[in-house]
């Protein structure tokens, strides 16, 4: 107040009140045109406390603490049930929403916004499920289904039929004088060193000699991890250098592979999210490489986890693109998650889901069949 | 690829025009395509549910804003109320009495357990503590070598013993304590939430070490299962905190507000990319939109309110004009003004006003008790300052803490003021333009002078 005291001392008792005069002019100025200043979007960051520290220090060298554990290398016990076991096993929310749905006794809305609810929550998304519902209502309209139930076996059929996509094979080119080679690709934590280790132990009961090529050079202990799998299934091993060039190791794994008169190479890669580009341009580099020898890349296989939701479908994209997809495998398949996302990869990309995972034991990867995908839902 | 919400609801938003209120069915339409947003990013079928049914009942009859129309009004409202929905109350990482405090991570096959026992061991070392990781996932192959390596890296010491996961924690638990480290990390084996065998062990493991806080790590690419894992885990191990790893993908992370909305309990940490460094507090405003799929909306929505208020203001400048200016109102200007700063920040922006009024100083307790003043005054005697008679102002007077003198200096000044705004505005003086339209760059001359003798001389 002190420039109004010097300018206006007869004033100085009357500051409040000059200050509603100030603020009227400001209100008039700015509905004059004058542009008003925003408000500010307060952020909205939350500060974890703790709690003050302690004075006393304690020696803080690295200490490999307690006697290095022994690597399990011994086969843990098989899995005998059949995939349809296992996955009826899993009591599916889905199953128990369809049931409550399609016992009543006329399809009304509820029926359908209960089915469609069912079909969302098995991670289907909101396209596909409109897009399988679709020829039900026409038949529904139609008059040519009629009772709930008869909905329930169609719905079934339906489903069934829009994953009907032949080519499920494993791509194994006998023809070649050179190792087939599988690349195996994914987001992190999918379970593609796993995979390989099921791959491998299913590819020796055929007869085949198996080479794995640990081209996870990035994450750590990822060729331990893969060594232990080798060592269970009874494949040869490449390792690399821990931060080396995945294409190399690849490379070389051929090469070894080729000398060896092996037949097949299993490539494992690092995990990635698709949307980082430079690591995508990486994995198409690998594919390119690993080419580059004698062998041939005759499966490009994607590991996707069960559990995920609607990024399935944009991990399928972008990998298909970077590294041409051949085929899915659906991991995780014995948990509560119903891998409902290989719909969409199937209808809306074309590329098969070949394989699933149903443990984390050597023998729990199984042959994906529709129809009983399909009808372990329905129990 | 998805729709953005905002391809989505342009061809709904065009057909709504501003009405008064938010009427039903505009509210219908717009959450409509909400829903449909809100499950492609995959928020769990049962949480969209409620969160539509929430906002539809905020949004139905709210006041709509002349700026925004319905629909970004309504898309405001889920922001807001999504925004709502992920933060609340944060985790206050507190210790154990008797150290060390132990933090144990659990989760599915993949969801980066190792990893994140890693980053919060680093983040621990960063808040001045001596942290230690125990191995006690000793069903993936390699998985402690993982864990060693990472621990190596970071100088933090790792423990482990082959054999049973729950003898291994018991063990490192007493080699943290021999050892004198406060914080014991405790990395656990990915399970299934169904799997009743591995969901037991965990259990007994939280018995034997009786952490201080459970982390239930979850991916954030996770769709509908989420809330089945979340509760399975919650009812096994009574998770304390979130950790939500993986978002530097692009999945929309539908999965936190799922598992926020089921388990009532924070979303610790946000976990953005394989380095160890990449850790970092979780910003609920951030998740709101990625998870809405805004894209540019918010921009607009932003946009649209800044227009908003400038209209308001002009619509205020009016009233003053025709001398139907309020105490209300005026009271209402003074909350903006508050609002954008100081008020002499605000003075200063403006082009135009006289030199005294910038460098006068206006206290802010000034602007205090002048609303408090106000406050204190009913309706009626805020739109009729000529009711205030003698005992209303010792009543107004006592309600505000202020003098009767205080309030009979602001009625005289706010009567005397809007007499002469009422002349400016008749006068023609300031053009006779009403609201939109009058564009001038700043103070008129006229304005200036007549404020300019109230303030004395120059």
């Amino acid at each position: 107040m002190l420039a109004l005291e010097i300018f206006a001392p007869r004033f100085a008792a009357e500051a409040a009140p000059t200050i509603l005069l100030a603020l009227a002019a400001l209100t008039i100025v700015f509905g004059i045109g004058v542009v008003v200043v925003g408000r500010r979007r307060s952020g909205q960051v939350e500060a974890i406390e703790s709690a003050p520290i302690g004075v006393t220090k304690v020696a803080t060298s690295v200490e490999a603490v307690g006697p290095t554990p022994v690597s399990a290398s011994v086969n843990p016990p098989a899995n005998t049930t059949t995939v349809h076991d296992r996955l009826a096993k899993v009591r599916s929310s889905f199953a128990g929403a369809l049931t409550s749905a399609l016992t009543r006794s006329a399809i009304t809305q509820e029926t359908w916004d209960e089915l469609e609810e069912a079909l969302l929550r098995a991670d289907l998304g909101v396209a596909t499920t409109t897009r399988v519902l679709l020829p039900l209502r026409e038949l529904v309209k139609a008059k040519k289904i009629v009772q709930p139930s008869e909905l329930r076996a169609a719905l079934q059929t339906e489903m069934t039929a829009q994953l009907s996509n032949t080519a499920r094979e494993l791509n194994f080119d006998r023809s070649l004088n050179a190792p087939n080679i599988w690349l195996v690709v994914g987001v992190n934590g999918a379970g593609k060193t796993t995979t390989i280790g099921k791959l491998a132990a299913q590819q020796i009961k055929l007869g085949r000699t198996v080479l794995m090529a640990a081209g996870d050079t990035f994450r750590a202990a990822a060729g331990d991890q893969l060594e232990t799998w080798a060592q269970r299934s009874g494949a040869e091993i490449v390792r690399g250098s821990e931060g080396g060039d995945p294409s190399s190791v690849v490379f070389d794994g051929v090469a070894r592979a080729t000398a060896k008169k092996i037949d097949l190479v299993l490539a494992d890669t690092a995990g990635r999210l698709q949307n980082n580009t430079n690591l995508m341009e990486e994995l198409t580099k690998v594919r390119r490489v690993a080419d580059k020898g004698s062998g041939k890349v005759t499966e490009v296989l994607l590991v996707i986890d069960a559990t995920t939701g609607q990024n399935g479908l944009t991990q399928a994209k972008q990998f298909a693109q970077a590294t041409a997809v051949t085929g899915v495998v659906l991991t995780k398949l014995d948990g509560s998650a119903r891998g409902g996302i290989v719909f969409a990869i199937e209808t809306e990309l074309q590329i098969p889901v070949k394989l699933v995972g149903l443990g984390e034991t050597i023998d729990d990867l199984v042959e994906f069949d529709a129809a009983d995908f399909v009808a372990a839902l329905f129990d | 690829m998805f729709e953005t919400l905002s391809d989505r609801l342009g061809g709904v938003l065009k057909g709504l025009r501003n009405r008064g209120r938010l009427t039903e069915s505009d509210v219908i339409e717009v959450l409509a395509e909400v829903r449909t947003a809100l499950l492609e990013a995959d928020v769990n079928v049962g949480v969209v549910r409620d969160v539509i049914e929430r906002i539809r009942i905020n949004a139905i009859g709210a006041t709509a804003s002349t700026a925004l129309n319905p629909g970004q009004q309504v898309i405001k409202i889920v922001n807001d109320e999504l925004v709502a929905m992920l933060g609340g109350e944060t985790l206050k990482i507190t210790y154990a009495t008797h150290p060390p405090t132990v933090v144990l991570m659990a989760g599915l096959q993949g969801a980066g357990k190792t990893t994140n026992a890693a980053k919060l061991a680093s983040w621990f070392k960063s808040q001045g503590r001596q942290p230690m990781l125990v191995g006690a996932d000793l069903q993936r192959p390699a998985a402690v070598e993982q864990l060693r390596v990472l621990g190596a890296q970071i100088n933090v010491p790792v423990f482990s013993e082959p054999g049973d996961p729950v003898a291994t924690a018991k063990l490192g638990l007493a080699e943290a304590r021999r050892l004198g480290k406060d914080v014991l990390i405790v990395d656990t084996a990915g399970r299934l939430a169904i799997d009743a065998e591995m969901m037991q062990q965990v259990k007994e493991i939280s018995e034997a070490v009786q952490p201080k806080f459970t982390f239930l790590v979850i991916d954030a690419m996770t769709g509908q299962d989420a809330v089945t894992v979340a509760k399975s885990f919650d009812e096994t191990l009574s998770i304390d905190g979130v950790i939500l790893s993986k978002l530097d993908g692009d999945a929309r992370g539908g999965a936190a507000l799922s598992v926020k909305q089921v388990l009532g309990k924070p979303i610790a940490f946000a976990s953005t990319g394989e380095k160890l460094d990449a850790f970092e507090q979780f910003h609920p405003d951030r998740m709101a939109s990625r998870i809405l799929g805004m894209g540019d909306m918010l921009t607009l929505i932003e946009q649209a309110e800044k227009v908003f208020e400038k209209e308001k203001a002009e619509a205020t400048a009016a009233k003053m004009l025709e001398g139907e200016f309020t105490l209300e109102d005026f009271l209402e200007q003074l909350q903006q003004l508050k609002k954008m700063g100081s008020l002499q920040g605000v003075m200063g922006m403006m082009p135009g006003i006289p030199k005294e009024m910038k460098n006068a100083e206006i206290p802010d307790d000034q602007v205090k008790r002048t609303e408090a003043i106000i406050y204190s005054m009913t309706t009626q005697e805020r739109a009729r300052p000529e009711l205030i008679d003698g005992s209303r102002r010792i009543r107004i007077s006592k309600g505000s803490g202020t003098t009767v003198a205080d309030v009979n200096r602001l009625v005289k000044q706010f009567t005397e003021m809007k007499k002469m705004m009422k002349q400016m505005g008749g006068k023609g003086m300031l053009g006779g333009k009403r609201g939109k339209g009058a564009k001038s760059a700043g103070m008129p001359d006229d304005l200036a002078a007549a404020l300019g003798s109230r303030l004395g001389p120059r």
